[in-house]
């Protein structure tokens, strides 16, 4: 569902953040990559959700090659990765519901569709009781919960996660663990960008490093 | 393998369809609805746009109306021959019909000098002063038209006219009337010109409004591209916005030029009343009221997506 095959960013100026990285994600794997600042994490991440390309080698994601994406085509690719984010990236004029919706609203799904497709999502996150309340009446652990709805109501085959834990105590970092190994369970690709090196062993993962824009661990499965 | 769950959510092209109009429906209102919650930013706006509209569209209603009114002479000369106060009657009807039996005219029309006092009594408001007079000051006129407007002829004409013992002066009017014309091509140029400079003004304005629009929603722009907004989904409400700012702007408009029509009425009836009995300042008609209103509209949408095209490309997640 995700395959690097030897794929190298180099970005203008000079700086390689990945150089001949190569892996690859079965479907309905779960997998942690890991690595210090600068590693090349955020790189290989905007790879996958196209927000950069490629500088040579070749990333498929949900056996696409972004190599030949046009432009045009972009957002047809994105609608099948759910990404979270760290700083959430929630619209704060509109509540939770219209929130979770909004992917499903590009994509133009009926309202009854969408009505029922986001009530499951809030309910799978837990927070079936909170559809009407805006962002900022939320704590920060709800906020990356409403986020995850967002991420998978449109049911994307894969799912990606960026430093989903970043703000969080550990007690809700590992209720947000167990929403993605749940996600995983049910066949969606989990790739987590993360420091948390506590919690990717008690996840026991398969783990990806970078070191300097390499992949020194987990490059095979 | 696992499957359940993770297929891509797939959406029938009747459903896509069914939504892509429930999405324009949507912002339809939504844009307008925006608007309103601001409605001294938007009708500052709109005014801008309606006056920016008004003003050429006034003076071009003006202009018509003047180029009517004036079009009644056709652009041919009229020449004028004044005769010599001794001339009787008849000896002055016979010059007439022998100069309208010349080759080269078309009409020769004898006014006498009784005809044009009480002519001028009626018109000109002089009625009692001219009555205390104990001779009629006015001699009798012929007006004279020429087929052709041809100035070495109409100079030869004049000659042989100005060579008869019978008359006693000759006036031609067709150098005011070509002023006129020229004057009055010189203002539709202008009008055109000024409509020009005007809608462009209005474009840019459109598309400066535009443009703060997007600023203020860049992070919306930006999420609804991560999870896969098309380009044309994060463009429509923008559109919808250009479009209803050019719309309030021509309804500002609409009402700015009855408005001014109402108020000149008045005094232009009265003044062109004296020169034709039938004359009643014509406004846009319903045709011109609708281009109007579809103009602006047009307007407001170029202007957006002049402003959206430019703008939206720079706003990318990253």
């Amino acid at each position: 569902m995700i395959r690097f095959d030897s794929v190298s960013k180099r970005y203008e100026g000079g700086v390689d953040a990945l150089s001949r990285v190569s892996f690859e994600l079965d479907s309905s794997e779960m997998a942690f990559l890991t690595g210090h600042s600068g590693a090349g994490k955020s790189t290989l991440m905007k790879l996958i959700m196209l927000m950069e390309r490629a500088s040579q080698g070749q990333v498929f994601v949900n056996g696409t090659n972004l190599n030949r994406v046009s432009r045009g085509q972009i957002p047809h690719v994105r609608r099948g990765v759910g990404v979270v984010f760290q700083n959430h990236q929630l619209l704060f004029d509109r509540n939770v519901y219209d929130n979770v919706a909004l992917p499903l609203s590009i994509a133009g799904f009926s309202p009854r569709e969408v009505g029922r497709r986001v009530r499951a999502a809030l309910a799978k996150v837990g927070l079936s009781d909170k559809e009407k309340k805006f962002p900022v009446a939320l704590s920060g652990g709800e906020q990356q919960r409403v986020g995850i709805a967002r991420a998978v109501v449109n049911k994307p085959p894969v799912l990606l996660a960026d430093e989903p834990t970043g703000n969080l105590d550990p007690e809700l970092s590992r209720e947000v663990m167990n929403l993605f190994d749940q996600f995983n369970q049910v066949g969606v690709t989990v790739l987590i960008a993360t420091h948390d090196l506590e919690l990717v062993r008690t996840m026991g993962r398969r783990e990806l490093v970078l070191r300097q824009g390499q992949l020194v661990s987990g490059g095979e499965a | 393998m696992k499957t359940a769950g993770a297929t891509v959510a797939v959406t029938g092209v009747r459903d896509r369809l069914k939504s892509w109009q429930a999405h324009h429906r949507r912002v339809f209102i939504s844009t307008i609805g925006e608007l309103l919650q601001n409605p001294l930013a938007s009708l500052m706006t709109w005014l801008v746009i309606g006056i920016a509209l008004a003003l050429p569209m006034i003076l071009y209603v003006m202009l018509s109306n003047v180029s009517m009114v004036s079009g009644d002479w056709g652009g041919k000369p009229r020449v004028n021959l004044y005769l010599s106060h001794e001339l009787a009657v008849p000896a002055a009807r016979a010059l007439a019909a022998e100069i309208g039996q010349e080759p080269g005219i078309e009409e020769s029309l004898f006014v006498s000098s009784e005809e044009a006092l009480k002519d001028f009594q009626h018109r000109s408001g002089f009625g009692d002063v001219l009555s205390t007079l104990d001779r009629n000051p006015l001699p009798h006129v012929i007006e004279v038209v020429p087929y052709e407007a041809d100035a070495v002829l109409l100079q030869q004409m004049i000659a042989r006219w100005e060579s008869r013992s019978e008359v006693d002066r000759i006036s031609v009017d067709l150098a005011w009337l070509e002023r006129l014309f020229a004057l009055l091509s010189f203002a539709e140029r202008l009008v055109l010109a000024l409509g020009l400079v005007l809608a462009t003004g209005v474009m840019l304005i459109m598309g400066n409004t535009i443009r703060l629009a997007i600023e203020n929603r860049r992070q919306e722009i930006v999420v609804i591209k991560l999870v896969g907004g098309t380009d044309a989904f994060v463009r429509r409400p923008f559109l919808y916005l250009g479009f209803w700012y050019g719309f309030g702007g021509a309804v500002i408009a609409f009402l700015l030029i009855q408005a001014s029509l109402l108020f000149l009425s008045g005094p232009v009836e009265t003044l062109a009343q004296s020169y034709r009995d039938d004359f009643a300042l014509t406004g846009l008609g319903v045709a011109g009221n609708l281009l109007l209103l579809v103009g602006g509209s047009l307007l407001g949408i170029v202007g957006a997506l002049l402003s959206v095209s430019r703008h939206l490309a720079e706003i990318e997640p990253t």
